[in-house]
């Protein structure tokens, strides 16, 4: 039986953790690097770092955060946001990236997955495919957190990155993202029988019940999940100055959460899965 | 006690921050060197691993680190390989045609099939996995891998494993697909591990500890 993976996803923007809505809408929550420390001692199977703006003037930034994280954080680390060339690539994992995720430069010229692949293994390159429902019911891939149109189909574009060399797709979904409506599991079970490699569904969990969902309705091999942990650290009694970065403290200090989003810590959601017969480590 | 000389062997092939983060971590700080003199001289090799086994056992000839670290492992001074690491220490590879590997632990690596009893099988096997010690080890000294880390999660990420001749030299196994595979092996003073330990939080750290504490 397989082993799922529950992954907290970071994203980061400039010194911040912020999170947002379909993608949009970014607020900001407080310290990456304390975050990720939190989740790899509360049992992380691995974390999954995204610069969310991906700007080149701020990557030095990043880099820092992504080395901090690195020493504290002894599991995978998946860093993704803005990588175009083989050389940011070497440099995300030169500051301590186990894998990389692609989105952009993969949808531009394909055979950078296969350079990737080839340069650093298969195993290093992920490559992250953003999801929009269209009314007709085709699921379209999206780049720049959903805003820009690339025409391809997303089972056929997740075929074509898994002949290409990637070694994991993770698939999100833009629609859900953020909002706490559950994955869409229709996505993401149609991405996963299309292909071999492993698929990790991500964008909108709302509760421990919507992973173990994804898990046994779509075959998901993990999962990433955001709000519902970090509102689990905001509605906790945990002492939260630590998390803080300047300015911006109002919502992590507020003990408030969206309405859609069950607070949950990771030990809720593995314990929830090992009830429905998933297994995960625990 | 004086403080032992690890070298990480580097030949230029992926990620060496996690293991050498990890031996920070847990007080043994080592070396990252792809020196020939470095390696002659150290009181033990760790040859982490990411990458293809034929790229790996070119740069290691083209670096001449090849017979320093044969030399080393006759002269009894301890191995840990990791990933490909520990494949590399095996007769040969399937990988990308044959490749003759280090040739300490006879047997091959193989590629796990894509179907295993009609079931589709997803490679690479990417995750975490339990390990059954089988054996705490041939080794007559050295590190012995303690019956406390059978049934314990390790984080794996590969598409080869090897598959050892010799079933004494087996020390954990792990079932993926229903396929029991060699997760771990070891012959004299050398350990190899198909999981990586460095990012198999504390329990992979408590394991580096207990490795370091051995030597």
């Amino acid at each position: 039986m397989k082993t799922v993976r529950v992954i907290p996803r970071l994203d980061i923007k400039g010194p911040n953790l912020v999170k947002g809505i379909r993608l949009e809408g970014l607020r900001v929550l407080g310290k990456p690097e304390v975050f990720a420390k939190y989740y790899y001692e509360n049992g992380a199977d691995e974390l999954f770092c995204m610069d969310v703006v991906a700007s080149l003037y701020e990557r030095n930034s990043l880099h820092d955060i992504i080395s901090r994280i690195a020493k504290e954080v002894h599991i995978p680390m998946t860093v993704g946001g803005g990588l175009r060339t083989l050389e940011d690539i070497r440099a995300a994992l030169r500051a301590g990236a186990d894998k990389v995720a692609i989105n952009t430069a993969a949808i531009k010229r394909s055979e950078f997955i296969t350079e990737a692949a080839n340069a650093f293994g298969a195993s290093t390159i992920l490559v992250a495919i953003e999801a929009i429902r269209q009314p007709d019911g085709r699921y379209l891939a999206f780049t720049d957190n959903g805003r820009e149109h690339t025409g391809l189909e997303v089972i056929q574009w997740a075929k074509r990155v898994e002949e290409l060399g990637a070694g994991e797709i993770v698939i999100t979904s833009v629609d859900r993202e953020g909002t706490g409506e559950g994955y869409d599991v229709q996505l993401t079970r149609e991405v996963s029988a299309a292909v071999k490699i492993p698929v990790i569904a991500h964008g909108g969990a709302g509760s421990p019940n919507d992973v173990s969902d994804v898990v046994s309705i779509a075959s998901a091999d993990a999962v990433c999940v955001a709000s519902i942990l970090h509102y689990g650290i905001i509605t906790s009694d945990i002492d939260k100055s630590e998390f803080l970065t300047e300015g911006n403290t109002e919502f992590l200090t507020s003990g408030r959460a969206y309405k859609k989003i069950v607070p949950s810590k990771l030990s809720d959601i593995k314990h929830h899965l090992v009830g429905k017969g998933i297994e995960c480590r625990v | 006690m004086m403080s032992k000389r690890i070298i990480i062997v580097d030949y230029q092939l992926g990620n060496l921050f996690s293991i050498n983060n990890a031996m920070q971590k847990i007080g043994a700080p080592a070396e990252i060197s792809s020196s020939p003199e470095a390696i002659a001289s150290s009181d033990a090799l760790i040859i982490p691993g990411v990458g293809a086994f034929g790229d790996a056992m070119n740069n290691m000839k083209r670096l001449g680190i090849l017979e320093p670290i044969q030399k080393s492992v006759q002269s009894g001074r301890p191995l840990l390989g990791i990933c490909l690491g520990l494949q590399l220490l095996l007769s040969e590879s399937e990988e990308f045609g044959i490749h003759p590997g280090l040739g300490i632990i006879p047997g091959r690596v193989r590629r796990f099939p894509n179907k295993i009893a009609r079931q589709k099988v997803k490679v690479p096997h990417v995750g975490w996995n339990r390990i059954r010690v089988k054996d705490s080890g041939t080794a007559k000294r050295g590190f012995k891998l303690s019956d406390q880390y059978d049934g314990q999660f390790m984080y794996f990420v590969h598409s080869f494993y090897t598959d050892a001749c010799d079933p004494a030299d087996v020390v954990t196994e792990t079932d993926y697909a229903g396929m029991p595979f060699c997760s771990s092996a070891a012959r004299g003073n050398v350990f190899g591990c198909q999981f990586h330990p460095e990012k198999s939080g504390p329990v992979g750290l408590r394991m580096l500890k207990e490795w370091s504490d051995s030597l």
